[in-house]
């Protein structure tokens, strides 16, 4: 049934997502946390009737404009990839997944398109009221389109609401509600925009700390970083929560992911936080390359077991324990998990088949089986593992797991103290004075990126073979196409991705060199 | 509410609102027609740069307008989108790339140090005017000719030929409908730019050029809808499902269907009152006549092709994997969500005609250009 997967159809598939993927990341953030950003920028002008507070949001809007049009050309393939290049898995689970893209597209993109257009051309066109509106409705739009596209994410990742059709072989809603409240797609949502609010505010703040250094338009700056800063911070400490909370969903729900973002190969209770570590080069398990020991690591003890479960001496489960069970915590073993897989599998062969040829009542008593609570919850459960022959395949890459997310943890708790520094230097009236910390401003900004990356990096990979968590894995969610069709392609959207990336980085620089305009002035 | 209605009236009404998006998809595509007719219109930078600016506020709306037609078509007919996409995958990217230039062009066009060029970008647009609607156009014609794929009996797709659905434009009845889209999408960009751009040299350049646009429209479409009439169709059993050649099928269609044929009339009827109407007594309200012409015709022509138990994606690979609005739908339960959903599309239409107008009260000018503090 499941003959003929090409692994390298399958890498490259994967790859391709991922260029796309990451592609339209380095846009997006900016652009969910730069609307709001300019949006606040705008109030204050509509409040004060400063004119320089317009002179900062026209500013900040061109660049906003600048780096919007790219996240809209990346954007348009991702959404249309989930058929072209993963139509088994667009077929599976549509009944759910299309949902959010579609209301994604009907809420949050006519809205966001609608009003982009007044925010830009209509100054001179609608009332003042009517712009702020128009700009706030913008960024809401932007963080809506988030919103539903991170709770599709969120179901990939915890699938929850649905329910087996074996007449259809798929997957089917059966309460939209518990998509949407998912608690990891309401985690995602709040985590991955208050996220990218730190990377707008970090990207207001950099380009700012480069006015003051080079000692021109230094009220504009300055008044750009208390904006910044005050969002930045609330942002980042929010980020802070959330990720705290996103961890522990992760360690309820995919349990192997937490283990390899920790390198946590045997589970314990009062297990400790390896809260900074090198990853050996030597294997550690003969049997599977990814396991590798640690060369080096700084471990807080039973911080993790409290990071998951809330409780200092809970057992967390490593990597070795969900590969090889342990029974006497409770873990079942990825082997059994796949006897159980394929059973699930054959049954559902079995029903096709009987279907197929006409057996009405055998078809029938199949079906029933195949629905029972009990096959549902000891057998179908395990869908996905029934794809898997080797139970070392479900173990994600750790270095990728640990490193992205060390990362992306030391960063955050970076970015919170930069936010502190810069708001306190500016309120004293000392930041053009401070021109180390300026410098670091500036060099802050790729390490918002890449933090923002490592998220993803993370969250993805991190959930690797699974691209519906233990029901569906990458290989058989992929569209049956020759590898070179895929390489080809691949390789189009990584020319024309960097093109139009150095294109915008070349605009945005020219944009910034020349700065903000004096107000009335043409472009 | 929409929890009394039937599953099969429920796949009607997405199929009404998929068709309608695909609908209002068409008639925007003004955007791409006028970007076909930026070399041909303008005779100098400044002529150019008002024609790029006029469009240039209305592109996000074809674009999006697009993205949840797809959006749309996978939440409701997922089968669809699994197939069509996955399967035609050469199509497909072909159109998306000529939109990911598009995205790009209008806001880096003028900006200095853009690295490829004004002259690049423009040619950008070009190449998405030209292939978007044509494209589009000929990928919709696979809905009545069919295309080259088989299903198995988990649902999952194989293309029949290595093409993966340029095979479609040697089918000429799907090219002619391809180049009928192309056509329109120029008449109805030459009649934006009568009603948006204040300019007389522009005017009267569009108003001549309308009747050079007009003749292989009418040619191309009346080729394509009288083929229609006369060719074979898929038909399925309501019952059992099973897909059979049913001869002069979509003349079947037009005469089942009084209220659809009325309605794909008055759309031709509003298209070619549009282009006279601005042909021989000029004003500025042709697009709207033509517009409406269009959402009317393909809103028409997509249920022609979907109604009346007629398979909208026919394979001509292994004729008992078309697929039908029955057997490529969502659940039931989906279908009542997405239901919900779509009561908020007259709110969403409502905004957006209230934002056109605020902005297009006033034709655009030179002046206002040099005036904006954005422009592209």
């Amino acid at each position: 049934m499941f003959e003929g997967i090409d692994l390298a159809l399958v890498n490259w598939s994967r790859a391709q997502f991922a260029l796309t993927a990451m592609y339209h990341w380095v846009f997006v953030p900016l652009t969910l946390g730069l609307a709001i950003i300019v949006a606040i920028m705008e109030t204050l002008y509509v409040k004060t009737g400063n004119p320089e507070w317009k002179r900062i949001t026209k500013f900040w809007m061109t660049l906003f404009g600048i780096n919007f049009a790219i996240g809209i050309a990346t954007g348009i393939i991702l959404e249309f990839e989930f058929g072209t290049n993963w139509s088994n898995y667009s077929w599976f689970v549509g009944d759910i997944f299309g949902a959010p893209l579609a209301i994604e597209g009907i809420l949050a993109f006519f809205m966001e398109s609608t009003f982009i257009a007044i925010m830009f051309f209509g100054w001179n066109k609608v009332s003042k009221g009517f712009h702020l509106t128009a700009t706030w409705l913008t960024a809401i739009g932007a963080n809506l389109s988030a919103l539903w596209i991170l709770v599709a994410n969120g179901w990939m990742q915890m699938p929850v609401g649905m329910v087996f059709n074996p007449e259809k072989a798929r997957m089917e809603m059966v309460n939209f509600w518990d998509v949407l409240f998912s608690p990891m797609a309401v985690h995602k949502f709040l985590h991955t925009t208050s996220s990218s609010f730190v990377l707008a505010a970090i990207f207001v703040i950099g380009v700012s700390a480069w006015y003051i250094l080079k000692g021109r338009d230094i009220v504009f700056a300055r008044k750009s970083i208390v904006v910044a800063a005050i969002f930045g911070l609330l942002a980042s400490g929010y980020t802070l929560v959330t990720g705290d909370s996103s961890a522990r969903e992760i360690a309820h729900h995919q349990p192997m992911k937490f283990a390899a973002f920790e390198g946590l190969y045997n589970g314990s209770k009062g297990a400790g936080l390896v809260a900074l570590g090198v990853i050996s080069t030597t294997d550690n398990d003969p049997s599977n390359e990814n396991l590798k020991d640690f060369k080096v690591k700084i471990e807080i003890p039973n911080v993790l077991s409290y990071m998951a479960f809330l409780n200092w001496d809970a057992f967390v489960p490593g990597v070795n324990d969900l590969i090889r069970g342990n029974e006497k915590e409770g873990v079942m073993s990825a082997m059994d998990k796949i006897v159980r897989g394929k059973k699930a599998i054959e049954k559902l062969t079995a029903y096709k088949e009987a279907k197929k040829g006409g057996l009405v009542s055998r078809a029938d008593s199949l079906k029933t089986e195949i629905m029972s609570p009990d096959f549902q919850k000891n057998y179908f459960k395990y869908f996905g593992y029934g794809y898997i022959s080797d139970p070392n395949t479900l173990v994600p890459s750790i270095p990728l797991s640990f490193y992205s997310f060390h990362i992306m943890v030391v960063l955050g708790l970076y970015f919170i103290v930069f936010f502190v520094l810069a708001l306190l230097y500016t309120l004293k009236g000392k930041i053009h004075k401070k021109r180390t910390f300026l410098r670091f401003a500036l060099w802050t900004i790729p390490l918002a990126y890449l933090a923002s990356q490592s998220g993803w990096i993370l969250a993805e990979a991190g959930r690797q073979p699974w691209v519906i968590q233990d029901l569906m894995p990458t290989m058989a969610a992929v569209t049956k196409i020759s590898v070179g069709a895929v390489q080809v392609t691949f390789w189009l959207f990584a020319i024309i991705f960097t093109t139009l990336l150095i294109a915008e980085i070349k605009i945005i620089l020219r944009q910034i060199k020349i700065g903000p305009k004096v107000e009335g002035g043409a472009k | 509410m929409f929890e009394t209605l039937s599953l099969i009236t429920l796949q009607q009404y997405w199929w009404l609102i998929v068709s309608l998006l695909g609908a209002l998809f068409v008639f925007l595509t003004f955007v791409q027609g006028g970007e076909t007719l930026l070399f041909t219109i303008a005779k100098n930078d400044t002529e150019k740069s008002l024609l790029i600016n006029t469009l240039g506020r209305k592109w996000e709306f074809t674009f999006t307008t697009l993205v949840t037609f797809g959006g749309a078509f996978f939440a409701s007919f997922p089968l669809f989108y699994a197939t069509s996409f996955g399967g035609a995958y050469w199509v497909w990217f072909a159109i998306l790339i000529s939109f990911v230039i598009q995205a790009v062009s209008y806001e880096f066009r003028k900006k200095p140090n853009n690295l490829l060029g004004t002259k690049t970008y423009d040619v950008f647009l070009f190449l998405n005017g030209l292939l978007g609607p044509l494209l589009i156009g000929t990928a919709v014609g696979t809905f009545f000719n069919g295309a080259m794929f088989s299903l198995d009996d988990m649902n999952r797709v194989t293309w029949g030929t290595p093409f993966r659905g340029l095979e479609a434009v040697l089918t000429f009845h799907n090219l002619a409908l391809g180049l009928a889209v192309l056509f329109l999408s120029r008449i109805l960009g030459l009649l934006y730019f009568m009603n948006s751009v204040d300019n007389s040299a522009i005017y009267d350049r569009s108003k001549k050029h309308l009747l050079y646009n007009t003749i292989p429209f009418l040619v191309f479409f009346l080729y394509f809808l009288i083929a229609l009439l006369f060719k074979d169709g898929f038909a399925y059993h309501p019952e059992t499902g099973i897909v059979t050649i049913e001869s002069y099928k979509y003349l079947h269609n037009i005469l089942a269907m009084p209220v659809n044929t009325i309605m794909l009339l008055v759309g031709v009827v509003g298209v070619l009152w549009g282009i006279i109407l601005s042909f021989l007594k000029g004003g500025t309200k042709g697009i709207w006549f033509a517009g409406g012409g269009t959402v009317l015709t393909v809103w028409a022509l997509f249920i022609l092709a979907g109604f009346n138990h007629t398979s909208f994606y026919p394979s001509v690979l292994d004729m008992q994997s078309s697929l039908t609005i029955e057997n490529a739908s969502s659940s039931h339960f989906t279908l009542i969500a997405m239901s919900y959903v779509s009561l908020f599309v007259p709110f969403v239409l409502g905004y957006i005609w209230y934002a056109w107008k605020s902005m297009n009260n006033k034709k655009i000018s030179t002046d206002e250009l040099e005036q904006e503090h954005h422009s592209y």
